[in-house]
């Protein structure tokens, strides 16, 4: 379990060193998701034999974790009730920007994907 | 008996410490959470929003600074870049699947997303909406944690952004299934991953409750979108120079 956090900690921790040193503009948690991809996939390629149980308990932890995600909203969620003045003059707007922006992108998306996909079976 | 001075005494103790606003909020959580499962997962009773209903009526009631709940709260809201970072889990897990459809992923992540950042866009200066907004809207369909980083990041309001996010969520999770009927999209895994894509972790979940390969494409499709749309939506911004 110590061990999971420390590495999810530590792959973050990388990511945000990386993101200030190049001065990117991906948030560091993600350089720090895709450094953990690419980490795991690459102990995978190399066969590491202690890899299967670290994998395990990090797998444990990360899920663990993801299961709770909704939670890890909320603090900044109430945030909001600071900032609703501010948005009570484009409350309709932001709406409809929302609806019709997210249907579109549903359209579109799901369209392409089906054109695509290889046919399963 | 405790009298009117002592109250007050306490309640200023518990108002500066982050023991009270931690409990608070995993308090209204697991109090909305009961209430989603006990209305058979009904998508308006996300557990998200009932919590932040509860904890604002709280602060709202007793006159609550945000920022001294925040204080407290922070705790729980650093727990996001560690929970960003497991999203590579399920992407790992589920390699193979992406190897097999690359191609189709890749394209379809990559206009998708670009989509989604430019329909915002589009909507946003047709209604005449101010910048801070327009910046805030940007990436709402990516997973919250990501779609906060990136607001942080070109300025945006990273609490407006959760909510632009959150109801984005909602909307794809509770009217999609209309949207694919209509279009004729019949596939599992084209479903989950424009679900994904457009609604992140609330479509996928509710992608995951339909079918098991459209769950999985939903996940990769939430993953990918977040990398290509924290590079796509910094881009936009210099190319549209907004």
């Amino acid at each position: 379990m110590l061990n999971s956090i420390f590495l999810i900690f530590l792959f973050q921790l990388l990511g945000e060193l990386i993101q200030k040193i190049l001065e990117l503009s991906i948030p560091g948690p993600v350089i720090g998701l895709v450094l953990l991809l690419i980490t795991l996939l690459l102990f995978k390629k190399l066969d590491f034999k202690f890899s299967e149980t670290i994998n395990l308990n990090l797998f444990k932890s990360a899920e663990n974790l993801l299961h709770y995600l909704p939670l890890l909203f909320v603090p900044v969620g109430v945030g909001v009730v600071m900032h609703l003045s501010f948005l009570e003059e484009s409350l309709v707007e932001v709406i409809l920007v929302l609806v019709i922006g997210t249907l579109l992108t549903l359209a579109l998306t799901g369209f392409l994907m089906e054109k695509l996909l290889k046919d399963q079976k | 008996m405790i009298d009117q001075q002592k109250l007050y005494s306490i309640w200023v103790y518990l108002q500066a410490e982050p023991l009270f606003w931690l409990t608070l909020t995993i308090g209204a959580y697991l109090t909305a959470d009961f209430l989603y499962r006990k209305s058979n997962l009904f998508p308006l009773l996300n557990p998200v929003a009932i919590s932040i209903l509860l904890v604002s009526s709280v602060l709202l009631i007793f006159d609550v600074q945000y920022e001294r709940y925040f204080d407290g709260a922070k705790f729980i809201h650093f727990l996001l870049g560690p929970a960003t970072v497991c999203l590579a889990i399920p992407i790992y897990k589920n390699w193979q699947l992406i190897v097999q459809n690359s191609k189709a992923i890749v394209i379809s992540i990559f206009i998708g997303s670009l989509f989604s950042i430019l329909i915002t866009y589009f909507l946003s200066t047709l209604f005449h909406l101010n910048d801070e907004l327009i910046l805030s809207l940007l990436p709402r369909s990516v997973t919250t944690p990501i779609a906060m980083g990136i607001s942080e990041l070109i300025g945006g309001i990273p609490s407006l952004t959760a909510i632009f996010t959150f109801t984005t969520g909602v909307i794809g999770a509770s009217l999609a299934i209309f949207v694919f009927d209509l279009m004729g999209i019949k596939k599992m895994e084209a479903r989950g991953f424009a679900l994904g894509l457009a609604s992140h972790g609330i479509g996928t979940a509710r992608a995951m409750s339909k079918d098991t390969n459209a769950g999985v494409f939903s996940a990769v499709a939430m993953g990918l979108t977040g990398l290509i749309t924290s590079i796509l939506v910094p881009l936009c911004i210099k190319i549209l120079n907004i």
